[in-house]
Formats: C-alpha cells, structure tokens, sequence
C-alpha cells in the first residue's frame, strides 16, 4: 500500500522518475543520447495521433457537408469550410438552437437519462461500497460460516459475472416488479455492475489510513460511526471522488443493459448512438455530431480529472 | 439512528451490558419483520398463481416489504448485540443488495434457462427439462462465437505488450508527460458504441474513410476491413485494443513509478545495457502489476460486445461474433430468451471456471518464480 500511494502522488506530482543520465562528456554516446530521445518522442507523438486521431475525425467530420466527406477533407478552413450542418440536424446549431426540435428533445432527454443514471448509480455504489469496504478492512466478522475474507470475495466475484447471464432476469424480475424502462431499475443494475470496482478501490484506500486516527477518535469519546463519519470520511475523501468518477465514466458507457431493459422512457445516449447506426449509417454530419455531443462529457471529464481516474484504475493493483 | 444511543463501551464488540429486555425486542422486530416479509412473498405467488384473488398489482410490494425487512434486520442487530451489531452495519447494505440483485435474478435464471419461451411466439412458457441444454451443445453458432472469444482472450497478450511500451515511454524522462498521458487515456473515456461508429463506421469506411485511403496509399487495393474473417476479426479486435490499451497502460505505469530506484541504479552503474536491464530487471519486478493487469483484462474481455454489435452483428459468417453479442442477438432479434438464459449460464459456468484456474495457476506460478 505505502508503494501505491507513492506511486500515485508520484504520477499526481509529475516527479522526476530515475534519469538514465549518461556521462555528459562522451560525445558518441552524447549523440546516441539525442537519437534515444528523438525515437522517444517519435513514438510518443506517433500514439498520440492513434489516440486522437479518431476524436478529431469525429469531431471535424460533424462540420463537413457530403461533398468534404467523400473527397476526404481534413482541416478545417484549409481543405474545407465548416458548416452547421450535422449540429443543424440535431438541432444544436446556432441558428437552431431557439427553435423546438423533436431530434434535440429526444437528444436531451437521452442525455439527461444518461447523467441521471450514471451519477445516481455511482453516488449508490459509493455510498454502499465505502461502507462495506470500511467495515471488512477495519472490523471481524462472522456471518454463520462466512468471515472477511469470504464477504470480500463474494464482493469482488460479482467482477466477473457477465452482463448476459443478468440480463434476461431482469427483464423477466422487472417484468413483475414494474421496473421496467425505468430509472431506478437500471440504476440498481448499474450499481451492481460498479459496486465491486468501488470496494476494490476503497478497500485500498482505508487499508492506508492509519488505525490510530480512529482510537484517538474513540478515546475522546466518538462512537464507531462517529469516528467513521468525522474523522475516516475526511480523508478517504479523493478515494471516493476516484472511484465515483470512475463508476460515472463506466456506467455513461454502458450499452447491453440500456438497450434490453429500456424502451421509450429511460434510454440512455449509447442506446441512440446505436439506433443510429442501423438505421442511417450514411447520414455522416449527424452521426458524427451525435457521437461527438455524446462523447464531450467524457472528454472533458478526462482532460480534467485523469488525476482521480488514474488514482482509481491504480488501486490495489500495485502492491 | 445508531450513532445516538451510545453509552456502550466502543473498546469491544462484547454486549455484555445490553439489557435482557432490549435484546428480546430486537429479536421480535426481527421475526415479525421476517413473518411480514414471509406473508407479502407468499401472499403475492399464490395470487400470481391463481389460487387467491387478493394480492397486488405488481410484485413492487414484495420489493418494498423486502427493503423494510431490511431495516428492521439492521435495527435488530444493533439491539441484540449492540457494538458488533453497529459494526454490522457497515457491511449489511451493500450484502442485502447484492444478494437481492444476484441471487433472486441467478435462481430465476436458472429456471428461465431450462424452460421453451420464446417472447415472439403465443404459447408463453413451458418447461422442457434439458433441451435447450443439447440444442446449445449442437449450435455451431454458439461453438464458432466460443472459439472466437479464444482469439479475442489471447489479443489481450498484445494489448500488453503495446501497453508495456507506451508505459516505458511515459515513464522515460520526457517533457509535457501529462499532455501525452491525458492523450493516451482519452480512448478509454469513449463509449465502444460510439467507438463503433466513430473508428468502424467511418474511419474504416470502405469509400473515403481515413484508415481505407491510408490503406490504398499503402498499397492495398482493395481495404475492405470488415469482408473476409480474419481482417474483420483482426479489426475488431485492433478497435478493442484502442480502447483498452489505455487501461492497461495506467496500470503498468504505475507499477513502473513503484519500482525501487536504487535496483535500477545499480543496474547502471553495472554497465548494463538498456535491453538487458529491461528483461533481467524491470520485467521480472513487474511480473506482479503484469499479472494483475492481464487478469482483469481478461476479465473485461471475456464480456466483449458493444463493439461487435454496432459494428458487425458478429459477421462476416460469425467471424468476429463473441459470446456476449451472439446472446444479444439470440434476444433481441430472435426474442428467445429460454435459449439465450441457458446459453448464459453455460457461457457464465465456463468463465468461472476459466477464471478460476486463471487465479490458481498465476498464483501457483508467481510463488515458483518469486520464491
């Protein structure tokens, strides 16, 4: 544990990792050196064209009218003039954005779906997740036959139970629990499908808070909870956003759920960008601005805070 | 609702001081909670069978008796035993959730899978005892998507091994190393089903997309990524590589900034040479982190199929299909959801397995290299 929250300030902080320096006053090797670093930096630029290559596609392409598509135009204002088309057909342009339009109702809604359900399913696992996450690292139980160890691993099990083995259960429970395309009904699933991501990373993170912390807390007369809430909850805190962000990120993303359990009235934006597909693949501009606007939210989330989502992805895996 | 009554000793989890009397009530609250539940769950499935005609609508009753049964069994605890009984509520919510969402939907499963239903025909459904179990063991469908899944299970090798290089580069001494990190991980962030669209609709679209002119301009006439079997599945998996390699990339670099300097140092001073210093030194340290990652790679993709399925639909001929989108397609195009269950459930005890020697054998092999 001491070595991953090293590890992670050190990503966090952008510490100097061990320089392999060679000695300056060779000047062969001097000359190797500089050769070592323009291959580096090759390759680094090279990936990231790979990265970001088809998110500047996308994000060009919902600019571009029929003729800058099949001719294979590239930048903007130099092989082409950028044109509100594809945002027009969803109703996002500047000149559209006033008026009322079924594609950008139907586009809000699916959005406000998506948001709804990965931020609810998320602040779920969290909540549900810290807790139980707490209590194995810190307490003993016994429940009949099953201790820590047993409890933990029926956690985590649940990991690796595909979606398709749920599925048509759901269907069918929901069926009879009259949950079906609604919002709580993919919110549970959704939390199930997070919640052992969320006690993996923060059954790390508690297993790095001190023990002593919390018997100064129940010395002065704090309860169990009292010492969780006031003096754990604090500073478990950046684990928690890392593991929500995390959930957010996996439950916006998720495609199989929506499109069994929902029909009408909870889509998720996944499920449109695939209805999409089957139906006008050629549309290129709207395809493109659909999965763009669909896209942005992650994009920025990335961009932003790729500090907690490293933080979360790193938990526990490094010992 | 616990935190104020707190005149118990927080030192042990002993309810020596609990008053009799206390710990009778929180027994009863527990029992009639359970009878409560008892009646509303029996109550509602002899009214969903026709032998009362009072009941409710819906199961949503059940659901909510279930939630309070719940309450009262956390109230209970804290009565009876007082201290553990707090203690137990740190981990209670989340094991009546999970088992309510996995256990009630696997037994319910279980009886789906060896029933004949299909949701398109009128007769509902009727139980056919292992018959769906034999029409699986002769679907060659079923078996191509399964040998798939082999293909798409060894890609992740090469997922870590690019990812084991972009990690060595980020951890190189460079400049902007958070600009290129934040790059490397935007694949990650994306939907696959926009992914789907956004790289297998257009950027490998066989007219004018991208990836088809560089293709030409590299010599091949005729790129068509999604034709013939091998480059459709070599496709596939290339997008689920660009997806996931971030993922793995994170974890090994991590791994990589934990590695104790002072071994490197040493290696240097030695005179060894970068190659050597890798392969002797670098990778057997990050067989740990290695392991881990390729595991819960293999996790994930072992549930391939957003990508599949706005993609290919699992063509051509069944050449890129996985498990998963195979399962998909068998409900929501052909709505045969007895089959599709037991499928699952074959495809589910298969994976469990799989995974199980996956753990035992790493584990068994990390103690012979390490120890």
């Amino acid at each position: 544990m001491a070595m991953s929250t090293k590890a992670q300030t050190g990503m966090a902080t952008r510490s100097k990792p061990y320089a392999y320096r060679e000695p300056p006053s060779e000047f062969a090797s001097n000359s190797k050196r500089i050769a070592g670093r323009v291959a580096i930096y090759t390759l680094l630029l090279l990936w990231t064209f790979i990265a970001l290559f088809p998110i500047y596609w996308t994000v060009t392409t919902s600019f571009k009218v029929a003729v800058d598509v099949t001719q294979g135009h590239l930048i903007p204002f130099v092989d082409f003039w950028p044109d509100w088309r594809g945002w027009r057909s969803i109703g996002l342009s500047p000149d559209t954005i006033f008026n009322t339009s079924t594609v950008r109702e139907e586009f809000m809604k699916r959005f406000l779906n998506s948001a709804i359900m990965s931020i609810g399913a998320s602040l779920l696992a969290v909540i549900l997740g810290s807790l139980a996450a707490y209590g194995l690292v810190r307490f003993d139980y016994k429940f009949a036959i099953w201790r820590n160890r047993d409890i933990s691993f029926f956690f985590l099990s649940q990991l690796i139970l595909p979606p398709v083995v749920l599925a048509m259960p759901f269907l069918v429970l929901y069926k009879e629990l009259a949950l079906l395309d609604t919002h709580i009904g993919l919110i549970v699933v959704y939390t199930l499908m997070v919640l052992p991501i969320v006690i993996w990373i923060m059954r790390d993170q508690f297993r790095g808070i001190p023990v002593e912390l919390e018997q100064a807390a129940l010395v002065d007369g704090c309860s169990t909870w009292g010492a969780f809430l006031r003096i754990v909850l604090p500073i478990s805190l950046p684990g928690m956003v890392a593991a929500f962000i995390l959930s957010v990120v996996l439950c916006w993303n998720e495609y199989f759920f929506a499109a069994l359990l929902t029909a009408t009235n909870a889509n998720t934006l996944p499920v449109m960008v695939a209805s999409q597909t089957g139906s006008q693949g050629i549309n290129w501009w709207s395809m493109a601005a659909l999965s763009t606007a669909a896209i942005a939210p992650l994009a920025i989330v990335g961009i932003f805070l790729e500090r907690y989502i490293v933080k979360g992805l790193t938990a526990g895996a490094v010992k | 609702m616990q935190t104020s009554t707190t005149a118990a000793p927080h030192d042990t989890g002993a309810a020596y001081d609990i008053p009799e009397g206390r710990r009778a009530a929180g027994r009863w609250l527990i029992i009639l909670a359970t009878i409560t539940l008892a009646a509303f769950a029996l109550l509602q499935s002899l009214y969903a069978a026709g032998q009362t005609t009072y009941g409710f609508a819906n199961w949503r009753p059940v659901l909510y008796a279930y939630l309070a049964w719940g309450v009262a069994l956390g109230v209970g605890q804290v009565m009876i035993r007082g201290e553990g009984g707090k203690r137990a509520l740190f981990v209670l919510p989340a094991i009546l959730f999970t088992v309510a969402v996995v256990i009630f939907p696997t037994v319910a499963g279980l009886y789906i899978a060896f029933t004949d239903w299909n949701l398109a025909s009128f007769e509902g459904r009727s139980f056919n005892g292992l018959a769906n179990f034999w029409a699986l063991m002769n679907d060659a469908y079923f078996w191509n998507a399964l040998g798939n899944m082999v293909y798409y299970v060894l890609a992740v090798l090469v997922q870590y091994a690019i990812a084991f290089g972009l990690a060595m580069l980020l951890n190189a001494e460079i400049r902007a190393r958070k600009f290129f990190r934040v790059a490397f991980l935007m694949p990650f962030m994306l939907s696959p089903v926009a992914v789907g669209w956004m790289v297998g609709k257009s950027l490998m679209e066989y007219r004018f997309g991208p990836a088809a002119t560089l293709a030409r301009l590299l010599g091949w006439e005729n790129p068509a990524f999604f034709a013939s079997p091998w480059i459709a599945r070599f496709s596939i998996m290339a997008m689920d590589a660009w997806v996931w390699i971030p993922f793995v990339m994170i974890l090994l670099l991590a791994g990589l900034q934990a590695l104790p300097k002072e071994i490197l140092e040493a290696a240097k001073v030695d005179g060894a040479s970068p190659w050597r210093s890798f392969w002797q030194i670098i990778f057997p340290l990050m067989l740990p982190v290695s392991i881990t990652a390729i595991i819960i790679r293999v996790i994930f993709q072992l549930k391939l199929a957003d990508i599949v399925i706005t993609v290919t639909s699992g063509g051509p001929g069944g050449a890129t299909d996985t498990v998963s989108s195979f399962i998909f397609r068998e409900y929501r195009d052909r709505s045969n959801v007895g089959y599709g269950t037991m499928v699952a459930e074959f495809y589910f005890i298969l994976i469990a397995i799989f995974i199980a020697l996956l753990l035992w054998g790493s584990s068994r092999w990390m103690k012979r290299v390490t120890g």
